[in-house]
């Protein structure tokens, strides 16, 4: 088991949101700025590490049939942590995320992860591969996050994007997520059929 | 409580904050389950009673334990196990009750407790504060309803575009998804024309 590649995985080949088509409520939610998507991955993230590591130390106590909401409460459990740690010293984050922090439990990534890898590999390599898919979730909401940041409110992290040009509020709505994200799966079929040839 | 008090709730969740297309909760089982109309019937079928219930049971956990007590930051741990049970218990009850509804619900039931909607109109019931409004119960209850309508009604309305889909020419590398995205951006911005209604 090649632990690099356990954790490379995660960035293309099998990226959460564009090849595995999970976690898409908090990915098309929290996208309208970069500052956004980077504090969802970041706490995605912490979220995914902790419980793939702690799933992977308990796999051979758990009973088979009470595994998801064993699973369930103790993702439930990291994600607390996270909301009261945003909500003392990063109200802002806090406030601008605002329902999608709870919501993390209900991320199909953390519990798609828990019960297709670390449920059956080590503790090391469930870290690797939440690490991995952490990183690949927050480069694809990253990436979405730029688009819509510079054609919705015309800024990048804050500073203004291109002098004068009048920005299409679509683009932070629910449209411009849609429209975007679609338009980045057929980017990456296309590469990937290209590849192929 | 007034009648226009109901019809404000139901309005604003089914229309103009729809769950799926202009807050962006509930998207797996939206792009999931779109395929086929019965199906996406079903789904939602299931998804409006588990939200009504969810609104019910997680308001009284709410309002009469987590807040007496002061332990509200228990809510997010609370409110997942509460909707977990609740999805396995009415499961459960329409097996026993009605075989022939779960032979039409049954497949979909398990899916819905990682459907983000119904914690969302969990925690939005608690963050709309409802808990220290008169017939905060009653409202948290047509809240879910709303919620779980609106969100059967986008899915309903994407299935069959996507049924007529199947047959139109797209090219290769768009069909699947990044097509259904598509489609989906563009009933969210007939959705966005719902926002100027001011009730």
């Amino acid at each position: 088991m090649n632990l690099f590649q356990e954790f490379k995985k995660g960035i293309w080949e099998k990226n959460p949101i564009l090849v595995l088509s999970l976690g898409m409520c908090p990915t098309l939610a929290v996208s309208t700025s970069i500052s956004n998507a980077l504090w969802m991955a970041l706490a995605t993230t912490f979220v995914l590490l902790g419980s793939n590591i702690l799933i992977s130390l308990i796999k051979g106590f758990v009973p088979a049939h009470v595994r998801i909401p064993v699973y369930i409460t103790i993702i439930a459990t990291y994600v607390t942590i996270v909301e009261l740690y945003l909500h003392a010293f990063q109200p802002a984050v806090y406030k601008s995320l605002g329902i999608f922090i709870p919501l993390i439990v209900v991320n199909c990534i953390i519990l798609g992860r828990a019960e297709e890898f670390a449920s059956k590999n080590g503790v090391v390599a469930s870290a690797a591969d939440a690490l991995g898919m952490g990183l690949g979730f927050g480069i694809t909401l990253t990436v979405l996050a730029f688009f819509r940041e510079s054609l919705g409110a015309n800024t990048i992290l804050g500073y203004t994007f291109i002098e004068g040009m009048e920005p299409s509020s679509a683009m932070i709505l629910a449209p411009g997520a849609f429209i975007t994200l679609g338009l980045m799966l057929w980017g990456m079929n296309a590469i990937n059929s290209r590849k192929k040839e | 409580m007034e009648i226009k008090v109901v019809i404000a709730i139901l309005v604003g969740t089914i229309f103009i904050n729809n769950y799926v297309l202009s807050q962006m909760l509930g998207l797996c089982p939206f792009l999931g389950v779109s395929k086929k109309l019965d199906s996406a019937l079903g789904m939602g079928l299931a998804v409006i009673f588990v939200m009504t219930i969810a609104s019910f049971f997680t308001f009284l956990l709410y309002r009469y334990i987590l807040l007496p007590y002061d332990i509200i930051y228990l809510r997010t741990i609370s409110f997942i196990i509460i909707i977990a049970s609740l999805v396995q218990f009415v499961e459960m009850v329409i097996e026993k009750v009605s075989p022939a509804l779960y032979q039409t619900l049954g497949i979909f039931l398990p899916l819905i407790t990682t459907n983000c909607a119904v914690l969302g109109v969990a925690v939005l019931n608690i963050n709309s504060g409802f808990v220290t409004t008169e017939f905060g119960l009653f409202k948290s209850v047509i809240q879910g309803f709303g919620a779980g309508t609106g969100f059967t009604l986008s899915l309903i309305l994407m299935a069959g575009i996507r049924e007529r889909l199947e047959l139109a020419d797209i090219p290769e590398n768009m069909k699947g998804l990044p097509i259904t995205f598509i489609t989906a951006g563009l009933l969210a911005l007939a959705f966005l024309g719902f926002a100027g209604m001011k009730i």
